[in-house]
């Protein structure tokens, strides 16, 4: 156990390494920052001085192992645009999105998991063409037309919830409910496909045999497995949403670290994509390297195969 | 041929796939031959007009009176080909990937797993959004970026396919002849890596479909004046609160053709291999 922790840890700080330095050389292509921030018109010198400030003059290897050592450290340089520490800009805006992304799973789990367990015991009834109807239609909807849609009807139409904003409990609703189909109708589809394959298993006819009662053939039998495969759904899906929700964000002027991203992204500030970029893909690995230690928990199984 | 009709009618959510596909398909080819306006008509008196389901414009038009039909099957086409052309690069570069890494083994198949396992680390979108950010937003673009962000799929299941195969009867007897690895791997792995590729691939035309309306959404897909789906409602969510057609249709555009990729795509899967791919 100690080995496959250490080892995965090993494998986790190579694919950081890896993001970061792809970040780092990608985003040395996108263009010249200087040019951005200049008055029209301005100097070469003004120009050169501006690159100076930045450290843009110096050679890439050289920013390069500046730019890794600063990480090292912490620094990821300042902001262009804010004139501040990127590290910090990034922070401020983890809050809204980590918000988010826990109501948006809270709720799509609680859904998905409930409508998941009851198409699989109600397999070949109504209930269940329904729910896997309702299911596919949710997987197949853009999140961010089905943001717009509600915006449509809760906002324009029916002026109960605010179109966007950030601050008040009305505002998380609309954007939390949108991530919330998302997430409830790749989990149900998941779990009812997952229960439907353990309910064939040899000891579920044992329990059944044995005359245990339903509900605890069901907690602790079916239940337990069943779940090994959803938190796996669960660890990417969650990394996906506090990578920040893009789209989502944008739709509902949400001000989290996607909506920042695609900020940075267009105004060429370098220290911010890289400083996001890091967050997103640190959290996405945590998480992961959480999926797979907790795979060994759930599922003793899993370590001894191997 | 014959037995794959026969199979497709008697699943009746494969047959209401089928038919949304071919659907899609059909309205994206057939649409220059049509009677529909030019989508990029701009004709100014007749702006933001409502649905009128018997008149010039069955679906209204948008903000500068472009018909919204009209936008949606020629958004459809431009969509389709992107999309096509984004899965064929992606299956092709994974589909090799997951070869090489399978069958070499060793250094090959250490590093190319690497790649995907950073690649994994990373948000799809993210990294969609800054490589179009990097490259520029154009529809060659777009393909390449689509392409990039699908390709490990692909060399995943393929890869573990590929594992099993190394050590099967006509593989070891291909070897014991003398054939090279390059042989092998042409004539006799891929034929037999060919049925997954092709159920990723009809799962993944649907995801790409949707990232291509949302990188279109963000002003960084595909650019105007060609229509696209995900372009029509980012221009249409100014007028929210009083043309609510402009939203509506080119999302349930991107609703039907792309459940109709997954149900067809669901029901391919089972009938192709019901033993690989467990009940879903």
């Amino acid at each position: 156990m100690g080995r496959f922790i250490f080892r995965k840890v090993a494998e986790s700080l190579f694919s950081i390494w890896g993001v970061v330095t792809i970040v780092f050389f990608v985003t040395r292509i996108i263009g010249d920052p200087a040019t951005l921030f200049v008055p029209i018109g301005a100097t070469d010198a003004q120009i050169a001085a501006l690159n100076h400030q930045f450290g843009l003059d110096l050679p890439l290897w050289a920013q390069y192992f500046h730019y890794i050592g600063g990480i090292l450290h912490g620094d990821f340089g300042n902001s262009f645009l804010f004139n501040r520490s990127a590290m910090q800009v990034v922070m401020e805006r983890l809050p809204a999105t980590v918000l988010l992304a826990l109501c948006a799973m809270a709720a799509g789990m609680t859904l998905g998991c409930t409508a998941g367990a009851i198409a699989a015991l109600r397999k070949g009834s109504m209930t269940e063409l329904v729910i896997m109807t309702l299911a596919l239609l949710g997987q197949a909807t853009p999140v961010f037309w089905l943001g717009i849609m509600l915006i449509l009807w809760f906002a324009a139409d029916l002026h109960w919830l605010p179109a966007g904003g950030y601050g008040h409990f009305s505002n998380l609703v609309l954007p939390c409910a949108t991530l919330a189909v998302f997430v409830s109708a790749a989990i149900a589809r998941l779990l009812r496909s997952s229960i439907l394959d353990i309910l064939k298993e040899d000891y579920i006819r044992t329990a059944r045999a044995k005359g245990l009662y339903p509900g605890t053939i069901f907690f602790w039998h079916i239940a337990r497995n069943a779940l090994i495969p959803v938190a796996t759904m669960t660890a990417i899906l969650s990394g996906e949403l506090l990578g920040g929700s893009v789209v989502t964000e944008t739709v509902f002027g949400w001000p989290g670290i996607g909506r920042l991203t695609i900020q940075a992204i267009e105004g060429n500030d370098f220290p911010v994509i890289q400083a996001a970029v890091f967050v997103e893909a640190t959290i996405f690995v945590l998480i992961n390297l959480a999926v797979d230690l907790q795979y060994r928990l759930l599922d003793p199984r899993i370590g001894r195969q191997r | 041929m014959k037995t794959f009709f026969s199979a497709l009618i008697r699943s009746r959510s494969g047959l209401l796939g089928f038919g949304l596909v071919f659907l899609f398909i059909m309205v994206s080819v057939l649409a220059p031959w049509s009677t529909l306006p030019d989508p990029t008509m701009v004709v100014l008196p007749a702006r933001l007009m409502p649905p009128d389901w018997i008149g010039a414009h069955p679906l209204g038009t948008d903000a500068v009176g472009r018909d919204i039909l009209s936008r949606i099957a020629y958004g459809g086409r431009t969509t389709l080909m992107v999309a096509m052309a984004a899965v064929m690069l992606g299956s092709v570069m994974g589909t090799t990937a997951g070869i090489m890494s399978g069958f070499m083994g060793g250094l090959v198949d250490q590093a190319l797993m690497r790649i995907v396992d950073m690649q994994l680390a990373f948000p799809l979108m993210m990294l969609a959004l800054l490589v179009v950010a990097v490259l520029g937003p154009s529809t060659g673009n777009v393909i390449v970026v689509l392409a990039l962000t699908s390709w490990t799929r692909y060399a995943r299941i393929i890869r573990a396919q590929v594992l099993s195969l190394r050590e099967r009867e006509f593989v070891l007897s291909a070897r014991a002849v003398g054939a090279s690895s390059w042989w092998i791997m042409s004539r006799h792995i891929l034929p037999n890596v060919l049925t997954p590729a092709l159920v990723v691939a009809t799962l993944e035309l649907a995801r790409i479909i949707i990232m291509i309306a949302a990188l279109s959404f963000l002003g960084l897909g595909v650019q105007p004046p060609a229509p696209d789906w995900g372009q029509i409602l980012a221009e249409g969510r100014v007028y929210i609160s009083t043309a609510w057609w402009v939203v509506t249709f080119p999302g349930l555009a991107i609703v039907l053709s792309v459940l109709g990729i997954n149900l067809f795509g669901d029901w391919l899967r089972d009938y192709l291999d019901p033993k690989t791919w467990s009940n879903r």
